[in-house]
C-alpha cells in the first residue's frame, strides 16, 4: 500500500499537503482500494468554509458510498473540477490527479504523520 | 466480523489464491470482487466471466408426488415443461407475497429447485410444511454441489472445448447431463446476467479442477459485484430487493412466470387472481436518474413531495455509464419522478425494461 512519506493522514482515511497555508486533499491508496471503482462524487464549491472534521462531500464506488472528510478547517480555495467527469482518477492517481479540493487552512486539526498512518493501516488489515 | 460462522464454498482457496475481496453474503463468505467491479462487468459483456455462485440452494423433490408438490409451490405451470427443461418462478405464500424466485428443472426422475442462498432454510420450511400429506422426498443437497456461472458471448467456445455435449443444441432454459473437464455436471443454458452463458452443477470436490480449467480456457473470474450490475442492466429481480413478502410476483414485474390458469391450484394463487382482476398495489418500474447522483435501495420516490415509492436496486450501469435504477411505485405513477438521493431530490425519469439487451447472433 502506498504511504507517501511526505503527506500526512487522518483516521478517516484522507491524505493532506500543506504548502504554505493551503491544503491540498484527497483520499489515500487505501481507501480507493477499499471503495473499489469509484463512479462519482459530490465535490464542494470554492468559498465553502468547514471546520476541520467537517464532512466536505461524498465518493460513491459501484457498490458503496463514503463520506469525506475535511482534516483541517478552512476555505475552499480549488476543486478538481475534472474529477466530475473523471473520478476514476481517484482509483488512478490517489495522490496526484486524483487529489479532491484545496483548502486555505484555518484550523491545522490532528493529523496523522505517514509512519501513524501506516501503522493504522496495519491494525485494520490485522 | 464473526469469520469463523461463515459458510465456504469448495472454491474459497481459488479465490484467495486470486486475491478476491470475500465478503459475508447470506452467512457464506463470498468473493464480491477480484480485479474490480467494472472490468469484471466488461468481461462478461464482451467475452467471458466465471461466476462461483456455489451458495445458492439446491433442493430436489423425489418420490410419486414429485410433480403434485412442485406444482402447489410454485406459480409456474410445470407441467408445460419438458423433461430437460427449467423454467423460473415465484414461490408465493396464500396472500400473494413472495417467499422467493427460483428455477425448477424437470429431471427424467426427480425435480430440482435452485433457490436463493438467503432464503434457503426458510423455503426448505415452507416447501415441507406445504407438502406433508404427499409422498415426496425434498432433499437439500446445497453441500454437495458447486455451481459456476460462465457468462458472456464467448461462453459457448470456451465450454464446448471442455465438453463432448454440443452446446450448440442446448436452447436457452434447457440443460443436459454430461461431462465438463471429465466431470459429471448438469450443464444448464441459464445465468442472471443478460448474456448468453451457461450454470453448471457439478460435485462439490471437483469444482476447483473445473474452474482452473475453465479460466485457463479464457472466462475472467468475476464477482457478486459485478453479478449485480449485470442483472440490473438486464431488469432481473434480486430478491430482497425487488421481491419481498410485501410484494407479489406480479407487482415485481415478473407475471411472465406465474401461470394463473394452472389447473392444479399453487399456493397463493386465489391472491394474485384477485390482484390481477382488481388491479396491482404498485409496479416496478426502471428508470434513469437525470441529475446528479446514484440512487440506491431504499431511497424514497416522490411526485410533488408526496412519497409514491422507493427504488428496489440502483447502480451506475457500466454498460451505459447512466445511474439507473429499479423502483416500486404507486401504479398511477407515470414517466417523472424525482428520486430523493440522500435528503437532495433529483429528477428521474422511466424508461423500458431491460436497460440493457444483447444483440442477438
Amino acid at each position: 500500500m502506498n504511504v507517501p512519506e511526505d503527506l500526512q493522514y487522518t483516521r478517516s482515511h484522507e491524505w493532506v499537503r500543506t504548502e504554505d497555508d493551503t491544503a491540498t486533499i484527497g483520499i489515500t491508496d487505501y481507501a480507493q482500494e477499499e471503495l473499489g471503482d469509484i463512479v462519482y462524487i459530490e465535490l464542494p464549491e470554492q468559498g465553502d468554509t468547514f471546520d476541520a472534521g467537517d464532512s466536505f462531500g461524498t465518493v460513491e464506488s459501484v457498490k458503496a458510498v463514503s463520506d469525506l472528510y475535511t482534516p483541517v478547517g478552512g476555505e475552499v480555495v480549488e476543486v478538481n473540477e475534472a474529477l466530475d467527469d473523471s473520478p476514476e482518477k481517484i482509483n488512478e492517481d490517489p495522490y496526484g490527479d486524483g487529489w479532491i479540493v484545496k483548502l486555505r487552512v484555518s484550523d491545522e486539526g490532528e493529523l496523522l504523520s505517514a509512519s501513524d498512518y501506516e501503522q493504522l493501516l496495519e491494525e485494520e488489515e490485522s | 466480523m464473526a469469520e469463523g460462522e461463515l459458510r465456504r464454498t469448495p472454491l474459497y482457496d481459488e479465490h484467495k489464491a486470486l486475491g478476491a475481496r470475500l465478503v459475508g453474503f447470506a452467512g457464506w463468505e463470498m468473493p464480491v470482487q477480484y480485479e474490480g467491479i467494472k472490468a469484471e462487468h466488461q468481461a462478461v459483456r464482451n467475452r467471458a466471466g466465471l461466476f462461483d455462485v456455489s451458495h445458492m440452494g439446491e433442493a430436489f423433490f423425489r418420490g410419486p408426488d414429485a410433480e403434485e408438490a412442485v406444482q402447489r409451490l410454485v406459480t409456474r405451470d410445470v407441467s408445460r415443461l419438458d423433461e430437460g427443461q427449467a423454467g423460473y418462478s415465484a414461490v408465493c405464500y396464500e396472500d400473494g407475497g413472495t417467499v422467493d424466485d427460483v428455477i425448477v428443472y424437470r429431471r427424467p426422475d426427480d425435480f430440482l429447485i435452485v433457490v436463493n442462498a438467503s432464503n434457503r432454510e426458510k423455503d426448505l420450511d415452507h416447501f415441507r410444511d406445504n407438502t406433508e400429506d404427499l409422498d415426496v422426498e425434498i432433499s437439500d443437497e446445497t453441500e454437495e454441489w458447486a455451481l459456476l456461472a460462465l457468462q458472456g458471448p464467448e461462453a459457448p467456445d470456451f465450454l464446448q472445448n471442455l465438453t463432448g455435449t454440443d452446446l450448440s443444441s442446448l436452447k436457452p432454459f434447457r440443460f443436459a447431463e454430461g461431462e465438463v473437464a471429465g466431470v459429471q455436471t448438469i450443464i444448464s443454458r441459464t445465468g442472471y446476467t443478460g448474456e448468453d452463458g451457461f450454470e453448471l452443477y457439478l460435485p462439490s470436490g471437483d469444482a476447483p479442477r473445473v474452474w482452473r480449467e475453465l479460466l485457463d480456457a479464457g472466462a475472467t473470474p468475476a464477482g457478486l459485484g459485478a453479478r449485480d450490475t449485470l442483472r440490473l442492466e438486464a431488469g432481473m429481480c434480486l430478491y430482497g430487493n425487488e421481491l419481498d413478502p410485501e410484494t407479489t410476483p406480479l407487482e415485481a414485474g415478473i407475471g411472465f412466470a406465474v401461470h394463473l390458469d394452472k389447473e392444479q391450484e399453487f399456493i397463493g394463487q386465489d391472491a394474485l387472481r384477485k390482484e390481477k382482476e382488481e388491479g396491482l398495489r404498485k409496479k416496478l418500474v426502471g428508470f434513469e436518474v437525470e441529475g446528479k447522483g446514484i440512487a440506491r435501495h431504499d431511497h424514497p420516490v416522490k411526485v410533488e413531495d408526496e412519497t409514491v415509492g422507493r427504488v428496489t436496486s440502483g447502480t451506475l450501469s457500466p454498460t451505459l455509464n447512466k445511474a439507473i435504477g429499479l423502483a416500486l411505485v404507486s401504479p398511477g405513477v407515470e414517466d417523472k419522478f424525482e428520486v430523493v438521493i440522500r435528503e437532495r431530490p433529483v429528477e428521474a425519469h422511466t424508461v423500458e425494461l431491460p436497460f440493457y439487451k444483447r444483440e442477438k447472433k
